[in-house]
């Protein structure tokens, strides 16, 4: 019997510290043996638990995405014992991660639709796998508009910063980062909130939009009245959960939310799927 | 499926004979309570029991079990790697477990063996388990088993039903398993006492005058049963002790843990309980069941509808009563079960 509890060894490749604050780093690990990056198969916007011995696991988002070969990455924000001790660990340290987790963003809903991805804070991990993912040569093709409206408190708490950029030079995807505040008077692009942003440059709901939202509780709940009013389809909002986690499989219980685990049957939910559930999140 | 008659003066030498074949588990009075225990050579499980404290879930899922074992020592091979912890999967017999107890297995199963996941912790041990069923004939005045689901002669999920006729265990052989059991124990003399075992069942089944109702659970909206005016009223008085869960033979919830000693650790899982604030706790000291009529409203709602709803056989309960005899508080599944089942917010009349 295969146990699903057990995590694939990997070595830490490499270490990046993202935010001027240096609570977010990303983590880039390589398999142990090769052949279990095959069965680490996952689609963008699933999760995997870290695990560090002697410290316990973690449920943390997939950065990368799975058309980047070779590595996983995360980037993980120090909360408490675990993430504390991984932010100490160093490269070429041994520990494990443990799935692919959950259910991803629907990509086969998604395909031949416009995009509208939003994203703010440090939740934007799994929209960087996403992004990364529909620009792949392969798979542009298979969508049509892409927007991204990403925002952080100030331009050095913007994750993948090197990336934006190229991201804004690009014209097959409209790139509109945001944040609350800038000191620096060469900053070129907004500022302002998520949803204000969101308001002025989100392209008007139709069937064929769908927006995925990630973020603090406070972007989500002022960013949802704004796409209400631009139209947007509750099942065309598309949003990930997060809850404690242990195990990772809907086995341990502790994630419900409703009868629906936010480990197994989630992350990802419609926001019509939410509103028939309990607000336990 | 055959039926024998067990002598009871063959009982013990019979049950004897069954240890070669099967570490035996049976209930033993300690102190005032009693509960299970493998019985060595010369131990016999006390067949006049009523139930057992605790729900004998802890032998298929302990209240610490081991899941793997690592060495942060980076001088040996294979350093900060996870080992599983084989399992004991040899016979064992469970003995004169009541038919709830063996039917909650049953429920928890579903958490346990999914098409998508296995849990092999909790698959071997309770695959490596014969369930030697005792029927009940005085339940408790906190039994309600006969609106759960079960009944105090229920079969489900046993392998062999024992009926205390008197001066002889009356033995129905369910499954292949329970033929091996009776067969090591050499008990095989063949009986027609369905009549007797029928007054009996019928007897028991009557000593039964509480129960729950379950029909309208299904068809309830969830959000408003979780929006319902009796949580407050229901959460009022309980202290989340925990006791609930803890007894209760059909809550399977737990944490998994590492502990570390030296150089040498172990990842572990326990039982851990919806009535606790740390369950829930984010690591951003957001928790979504921060207070407790939320975590009491978490336990009834798992039982009596997130459950009827995903599994659509009945609630996760199996009318044990335990919980009803343990609570510190006197919270009783009973009402709770009927007022969610009743609850209609159109006829409902607040008096404020």
């Amino acid at each position: 019997m295969q146990n699903p509890y057990l995590p694939y060894p990997v070595r830490i490749d490499e270490i990046i510290t993202e935010t001027e604050d240096k609570n977010l780093k990303t983590f880039k690990f390589v398999f142990l043996n090769p052949a279990d990056e095959e069965k680490f198969a996952y689609r963008a916007g699933q999760f995997a638990e870290l695990s560090v011995t002697g410290k316990g696991e973690i449920p943390i988002g997939i950065a990368s995405s799975p058309t980047e070969k070779g590595f996983v990455k995360f980037t993980v924000n120090r909360v408490g014992l675990v993430s504390t001790f991984l932010h100490s660990m160093k490269v070429g340290d041994i520990m494990g991660i443990r799935g692919p987790l959950g259910n991803s963003y629907p990509w086969d809903v998604l395909e031949g639709k416009n995009v509208v991805i939003i994203g703010g804070g440090f939740a934007f991990t799994t929209l960087r796998a996403s992004i990364v993912y529909m620009l792949d040569p392969a798979n542009r093709s298979k969508f049509k508009e892409i927007n991204v409206i990403y925002g952080a408190r100030t331009p050095g708490m913007l994750l993948y910063r090197d990336e934006l950029a190229a991201w804004e030079r690009r014209d097959d995807i409209k790139m509109h980062i945001t944040v609350d505040g800038a000191t620096d008077p060469d900053w070129k692009y907004n500022v302002g909130f998520v949803p204000t942003i969101t308001e002025q440059k989100a392209p008007q709901a139709d069937s064929d939009t769908y927006a995925i939202i990630c973020g603090p509780p406070i972007m989500i709940k002022f960013t949802q009245p704004v796409l209400d009013k631009m139209g947007y389809a509750h099942d065309h909002i598309i949003m990930s959960l997060e809850n404690r986690m242990k195990c990772g499989i809907g086995m341990c219980g502790r994630c419900n939310v409703g009868k629906e685990f936010v480990c197994k049957d989630g992350p990802v939910f419609t926001l019509a799927q939410l509103n028939t559930m309990p607000k336990e999140y | 499926m055959k039926v024998i008659t067990i002598d009871k003066k063959d009982w013990a030498s019979g049950l004897e004979k069954t240890k070669s074949a099967f570490q035996v588990f049976g209930p033993v009075k300690e102190k005032e309570w009693h509960s299970f225990k493998a019985l060595g050579p010369g131990e016999q499980p006390d067949m006049a029991y009523n139930n057992t404290r605790l729900s004998p879930k802890f032998l298929v899922e302990p209240q610490t079990d081991p899941m793997f074992t690592y060495s942060l020592d980076e001088a040996k091979e294979g350093h900060h790697i996870l080992k599983e912890v084989r399992k004991d999967i040899a016979p064992k017999a469970v003995v004169g477990i009541r038919p709830c107890d063996a039917a909650a297995f049953l429920l928890v199963k579903r958490n346990f063996d999914t098409p998508q996941y296995q849990d092999p912790y909790w698959l071997e041990a309770y695959n490596s388990m014969t369930f030697i069923g005792l029927a009940c004939n005085a339940p408790c005045s906190t039994c309600f088993c006969t609106s759960a689901g079960g009944g105090p002669f229920n079969e489900t999920g046993l392998d062999v039903l024992l009926v205390d006729v008197g001066d002889s265990f009356v033995a129905k052989s369910l499954t292949d398993k329970g033929d091996k059991w009776l067969s090591a124990g050499g008990w095989a003399s063949a009986t027609d006492a369905s009549g007797k075992v029928e007054a009996l069942k019928q007897a028991a089944e009557t000593k039964i005058t509480s129960n729950v109702r379950t029909d309208n659970l299904k068809t309830r909206p969830t959000t408003q049963l979780y929006d319902a005016p009796f949580w407050e009223d229901a959460a009022f008085s309980c202290i989340n002790c925990g006791t609930c869960t803890y007894s209760c033979p059909t809550c399977w919830c737990f944490d998994i843990q590492d502990e570390v000693r030296g150089t040498s650790g172990i990842r572990m899982r326990n039982w851990d309980s919806c009535m606790f604030p740390m369950f829930t706790l984010h690591g951003s000291g957001h928790n979504p069941r921060s207070v407790k009529v939320q975590r009491v409203r978490q336990r009834f709602m798992h039982k009596l509808k997130y459950y009827v709803e995903k599994y659509d056989d009945g609630i996760q309960c199996v009318g044990c009563g335990r919980c009803i005899r343990l609570c510190p508080v006197n919270i009783d599944i009973r009402k709770v079960c009927n007022q969610m089942n009743d609850y209609d917010p159109a006829a409902c009349v607040c008096p404020a």
